[in-house]
């Protein structure tokens, strides 16, 4: 198969000092749907709150890491605590990580994962 | 009914919720989570003396097609996210929800019904319901 998942931590708390700095911070996996076609792999993830500007889209090597924050809400009185998404998948060599697209709307990233060429289907056509 | 990790991750997330109400007290904010797994979507309270805001995080949900109502204190969102549809080729992974939801949410007493306003943004519902002024506390000065 294409993308399998493993996920490092699922919570950290963070003891991080100073006044802006959140007091604790919650790291959730995003639910995913993964469907692979001839072509490629297309993941959807659930990562509600997190816009354009907070979400990080990373390969490294073989590994695909989503990391979003969340836009804190409410002013003050949730700067105590904030979110965080974070999930990695590992990707097969038959994917090309040179040409991911991604896009977010409405709290979901959608990521197209198009396999390398020669893993693709060819089709003949007949002269 | 979950496995042994799921388990683990369950009891150590209401374990951590669980300092983190403890936290939020200490820092007398008043922010109440529901953020069972397997819930959609997820709520949290956050009320203050002027209003009561309630965000649901549903991501990827028609908002037009949200039913947001409230009967006095009674709030009520009822929606639908329609699944990914995938014709061809295979499902790896199907972890996100799909279908009809409803959540009812209790707010305090003193809320005004008919002050209630509602906005979508990044996959987030916000309702912010008003309070009625009796309910706010009154600075009284001495002359």
């Amino acid at each position: 198969m294409s993308i399998s998942a493993e996920v490092a931590g699922n919570l950290t708390s963070a003891g991080v000092n100073g006044r802006q700095a959140p007091v604790t911070e919650t790291v959730l996996r995003p639910a995913v749907d993964i469907f692979e076609d001839a072509e490629g792999v297309t993941l959807y993830a659930d990562i509600p709150g997190v816009s354009k500007e907070r979400l990080n889209v990373h390969v490294e090597g073989k590994t695909l890491l989503l990391e979003g924050t969340v836009q804190p809400a409410g002013g003050s009185q949730v700067e105590s605590a904030s979110t965080r998404y974070r999930r990695s998948f590992a990707l097969s060599r038959e994917l090309d990580p040179e040409r991911i697209e991604a896009k977010v709307k409405d709290g979901v990233l959608t990521l197209r994962v198009p396999k390398r060429a020669e893993n693709r289907p060819r089709k003949i056509e007949i002269q | 009914m979950f496995g042994t990790l799921r388990g683990f991750e369950v009891s150590l997330f209401d374990e951590f919720r669980r300092l983190q109400r403890q936290v939020d007290d200490v820092f007398a904010s008043d922010v109440h989570h529901s953020f069972a797994r397997g819930v959609f979507p997820a709520v949290d309270v956050i009320s203050n003396p002027q209003q009561v805001e309630v965000y649901l995080t549903a991501p990827g949900i028609d908002a037009k097609g949200l039913d947001i109502s409230i009967q006095q204190n009674v709030l009520s969102v009822t929606g639908r996210r329609e699944a990914q549809v995938q014709n061809k080729g295979s499902v790896h992974r199907q972890e996100r929800f799909s279908g009809e939801f409803r959540r009812v949410i209790t707010l305090p007493e003193d809320v005004d019904p008919s002050r209630v306003s509602a906005s979508y943004v990044d996959g987030v519902v916000r309702i912010s319901v008003q309070r009625r002024e009796a309910a706010k506390p009154r600075q009284i000065e001495i002359h």
